[in-house]
């Protein structure tokens, strides 16, 4: 869980990880090896990505959306099927509605889901991503939130989330990094999070404990 | 004017089929030439401005000018129709180009980010994404460089290269001499 204001350099961070941006100093390592070691193209089919509103592509159908990596990946024709079915399902999806569909057809949720399958599709041990849940209603980003942590348990994968909810990043997150101007303030379990008393934790708790009060009184 | 298309129907399907050789041929050059220059710079930005210009500059010579300045031209000179082709797709090709540029350059940047992520090849990018996405843009291009193209090609006859030019020009000396 990365966890900053905006310009805190979040995104960038995550850009740096598949090599979206290259890193103007230092190493970036993925599985012990640096990223020079990898070819940058398998680099990118071996961790998932999702965004904001998706970045799905508009001309494609949902179906072929999933289905997009596994395809570049050669996957014979059956098994393309039987993982987008898969994966369609496990992000609540029902295919046989929502395959056929064009992203301009379904709500800023429903894409939402696309991306996260579409992410999900070609098995990536790595996922990143980008305050996937940022521009959606509260209602539908706390459920989202709730089928993300489920599959997070069941699927059992390396994820490196951006956000600057504070509470999403409790929920979700197994550490929890604090960034600010381009530099890590501090990684936290949330438990040690929530008791920190460091300045730069601080606010984000209080603020969260505020809304608590609010809510309770 | 009925009596003009009966009488004169032979004249007018050759002269035709002679215009649209001119126009087809020079809009096949023209995209031929223009969709991949366009995509070059969308690739290569720092051309844009010197391609775009000095395509903005052929523009605003006088199509009769510009007949007369390719004449001195070894292969080009020496057939009319050459020459026709050649200055209708110099013409016919700065809408292309220029709408192939904006048309990529105008694919959504989460959408171009995201593809980039999830490991498409530059090539993948360009077939899969880039160039369906701007494909309304680019052929909006292709048309509007047709029809100014068609209207052009007119001034072909005045150097001899046929087309429905011919009508127009054969009707100058009646219009004087009466």
């Amino acid at each position: 869980m990365l966890l900053g204001p905006s310009g805190s350099g979040k995104t960038t961070t995550l850009k740096l990880i598949n090599n979206l941006l290259p890193a103007s100093a230092g190493q970036v390592r993925v599985e012990g090896r640096a990223l020079a070691e990898w070819d940058v193209i398998q680099l990118r089919r071996h961790i998932g990505y999702a965004i904001q509103e998706g970045g799905l592509f508009p001309h494609y159908t949902v179906w072929k959306n999933v289905a997009l990596v596994p395809r570049l990946e050669n996957w014979d024709a059956k098994r393309v099927a039987a993982r987008v079915d898969e994966v369609m399902n496990m992000v609540g999806l029902p295919p046989g509605e929502f395959a056929q569909r064009y992203p301009a057809q379904i709500s800023g949720g429903q894409r939402q889901r696309v991306g996260l399958a579409r992410a999900l599709a070609a098995d990536p041990p790595i996922l990143l991503m980008d305050e996937p849940f940022g521009a959606l209603d509260p209602l539908t980003r706390s459920e989202l939130q709730k089928e993300f942590k489920h599959l997070q348990q069941r699927l059992n994968k390396t994820v490196v989330f951006v956000t600057h909810d504070v509470s999403e990043a409790l929920l979700l997150g197994d550490r929890i990094v604090v960034m600010d101007s381009g530099r890590i303030e501090g990684i936290y379990l949330p438990k040690e999070f929530l008791a920190s008393p460091d300045a730069g934790v601080k606010p984000y708790v209080d603020a969260v404990r505020t809304t608590a009060q609010l809510l309770q009184s | 004017m009925k009596d003009f298309f009966i009488n004169h129907r032979h004249e007018i399907l050759t002269l035709t089929a002679e215009h649209l050789w001119l126009v087809g041929t020079a809009m096949l050059l023209a995209i031929a030439i223009g969709i991949p220059l366009g995509i070059f710079l969308t690739r290569h930005p720092a051309w844009k401005n010197l391609v775009l210009r000095s395509n903005g500059v052929i523009q605003t010579v006088p199509v009769l000018a510009l007949f007369g300045l390719l004449l001195p031209a070894p292969w080009l000179g020496a057939r009319a129709d050459r020459l026709a082709i050649t200055a209708l797709t110099l013409y016919a090709l700065l809408p292309i180009i220029q709408n192939t540029f904006e048309g990529i350059a105008g694919v959504d940047a989460p959408v171009r980010e995201a593809a980039i992520a999830m490991g498409l090849t530059g090539r993948q990018l360009l077939w899969q994404v880039e160039l369906p996405l701007a494909s309304n843009v680019i052929v909006a291009g292709i048309r509007v460089s047709t029809v100014l193209t068609v209207g052009l090609a007119t001034i072909a006859a005045a150097i001899g290269a046929g087309g429905l030019g011919e009508f127009i020009f054969a009707a100058f000396p009646w219009w004087i001499t009466t």
